[in-house]
């Protein structure tokens, strides 16, 4: 009797075993397919974009026969998305960070409001970005405005905002119910626990956050593709139009000439970096700042 | 003069839905004394204490009704500013939640949202808090440190001195030694007999023997209501109920 018992225990056990060895050989199996398509993909963007990639690329405009492989740069392209992608996410952070923040400390006892205005977020947060663009072409034609850099900024921060408030708010709801009654037994307004603990307590999400909407906002075509146009000059002024990386790489590629396809991997290979540089940056920031963040 | 009453909760009542937490309270808390809540898990010591500086207020769900005076004022009722109440006690919380700033900060915070912000008379607060709660010589020359670099127990006192630092003139400490090793248990003990000098001191704790130690006055509780209260003496040597002969035993918890 007793030996079957302990029979059934180590059936239960192996099985328990075998479960994990399965478990652990389809994490490992997803994990390492991201990793491969990941570099797949960097991999022939470098390869087919390097060697067209120039000096002449990132600091010159398009000159006349540019568009048939001939002399000039993206220039425009590059500089146009910069602004582009800067004016969205500072838009969007400085809508966002107070909504989040007004969720998080405000309305912190109305949780069921708060679930319902998160789930609305994450709904925006899945529309496609061509309705975004569409949506904002449609308000353009309404008021007679053209396309220009600062509807592309405005289109695009509407596009990231749900991004910003969310990947935020996050963070926010990390923060302790003891930290949040600590500071209010010191005699916290509701401002200063919100602007004096919690942002410092969540700088690391909020950085994230930032990242995370700035990359989508840099490589986004659709929403852009009717609201800023395209030009080869550097814009000026927010009423003019501008050139994006996406769009940029969308027309060569869309190219019969073989030389303008390539260049549209070295865009590539541009656009790339930029995310790239960014995100090191902001890690490298974040390190620095987030000495002071309580680990609970 | 000798039994002042600081505070003095009148049929309070707290419920969560039809669930009672809290039933018909009625106590005294002697001024600059240490008064000890004790009781089983659940009972309602932390609600209770909650309640005392109305942290309450951020769980809507939670229906209070009753009088809290602290020197008259009936702080549930009352038109001044819930900031100005709470900034009148200092709160110790089960394990310490340091700011996510430096240690200076930490202690200098409580001076600055009150608006005193010169410089000099600054330092000097901030060192005199850390003096109290007996921190400064271990942490003097790394000020700048962030809190969160600081032992447990060193969280704990600075917890404490950034408490004192508001000026209150009560203290309530909800379990401040259950996270802390004998060491640093020991030592908050000390210093909240050194402070009842100058301080209401209120303490949940479920340790008997450090209640028995630091009382004056004691308080228990069982299932949301007041069973028990007196001085700490009689209340050790003589218990008048079956409940409280039984918790002192052991036998309840
Ligand atoms: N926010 C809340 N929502 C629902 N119930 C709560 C809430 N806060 C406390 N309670 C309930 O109120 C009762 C008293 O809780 P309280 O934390 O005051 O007990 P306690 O005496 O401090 O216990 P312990 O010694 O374990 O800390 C418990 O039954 C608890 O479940
Ligand atoms: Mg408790």
């Amino acid at each position: 009797m007793k030996k079957d018992s302990n029979k059934k225990t180590s059936f239960k056990k192996q099985r328990l075993k075998y479960e994990e060895y399965f478990f652990r050989g389809v994490m490992l199996l997803s994990s390492c397919l991201i990793a491969f398509i990941l570099g797949l993909i960097i991999y022939s963007i470098l390869v087919k974009g390097v060697p067209s990639l120039s000096w002449e690329m990132i600091t010159q405009t398009p000159k006349g026969g540019f568009y048939f492989g001939k002399e000039g740069g993206i220039l425009n392209a590059i500089i146009g998305s910069i602004y582009l992608a800067f004016g969205a996410t500072f838009i969007a952070f400085i809508i966002g960070l107070p909504i989040s923040l007004y969720m998080n400390v405000w309305l912190s006892h109305k949780e069921k409001w708060v679930n319902m205005l998160r789930f609305i977020l994450d709904l925006l947060w899945g529309i496609p970005s061509i309705v975004y663009g569409a949506f904002g072409f449609t308000i353009m034609i309404l008021l007679g405005i053209k396309a220009s850099l600062l509807a592309g900024i405005i289109v695009t921060a509407l596009l990231i905002l749900p991004i910003m408030i969310r990947a935020i708010d996050e963070g926010l709801k990390t923060v302790p119910k003891g930290l949040k009654e600590s500071s209010y037994s010191l005699g916290s307004t509701k401002s200063e626990l919100a602007f004096k603990i919690m942002l410092r307590q969540c700088i690391p999400g909020i950085v994230t956050a930032v990242l995370l909407s700035f990359g989508r906002a840099i490589g986004d075509a659709a929403a852009v593709l009717f609201t800023t146009g395209f030009t080869d000059n550097i814009p000026t002024a927010l009423n003019q139009p501008t050139a994006t990386l996406p769009l940029a790489i969308f027309f060569q590629l869309s190219s019969p000439i073989p030389e303008v396809k390539e260049r549209a991997y070295a865009a590539a290979v541009i656009l790339t970096s930029i995310i790239l540089i960014i995100s090191v940056l902001s890690r490298v920031l974040t390190q620095k700042y987030n000495k002071h963040t309580i680990k609970f | 003069m000798e039994n002042q009453t600081k505070i003095k909760v009148e049929s309070l009542n707290l419920s969560i839905g039809n669930k009672v937490i809290l039933n018909d309270i009625n106590i005294s808390i002697p001024k600059n004394k240490i008064t000890v809540i004790l009781g089983p898990s659940g009972c309602g010591k932390s609600t209770l204490m909650k309640s005392m500086n109305r942290l309450t207020d951020l769980y809507p769900e939670m229906k209070v009704s009753g009088n809290i005076f602290i020197d008259d004022e009936d702080i549930l009722h009352t038109k001044n500013d819930v900031t100005e109440i709470r900034k009148r006690m200092g709160l110790l919380s089960q394990r310490p939640y340091p700011l996510p700033m430096s240690i200076y900060k930490n202690v200098a915070y409580g001076l600055k949202i009150s608006g005193r912000v010169n410089k000099q008379l600054l330092n000097k607060r901030v060192e005199h808090y850390l003096q109290q709660a007996s921190l400064w010589n271990e942490v003097k020359d790394r000020l700048k440190d962030p809190a969160s670099s600081l032992s447990i127990g060193q969280q704990q006192r600075l917890c404490l001195a950034r408490g004192l630092a508001v000026d209150p003139d009560i203290i309530l400490a909800d379990e401040p030694t259950s996270a802390l090793d004998p060491i640093s248990s020991q030592e908050i003990e000390k210093k909240f007999l050194e402070l009842k000098g100058n301080y209401t001191i209120i303490l949940v704790t479920h340790i008997l023997r450090q209640a028995a130690r630091i009382a004056d006055y004691v308080v228990f509780m069982y299932l949301g209501e007041v069973i028990e209260q007196g001085p700490a003496k009689e209340f050790f040597s003589n218990p008048q109920t079956e409940i409280t002969k039984a918790y002192l035993r052991g036998s309840i918890n």
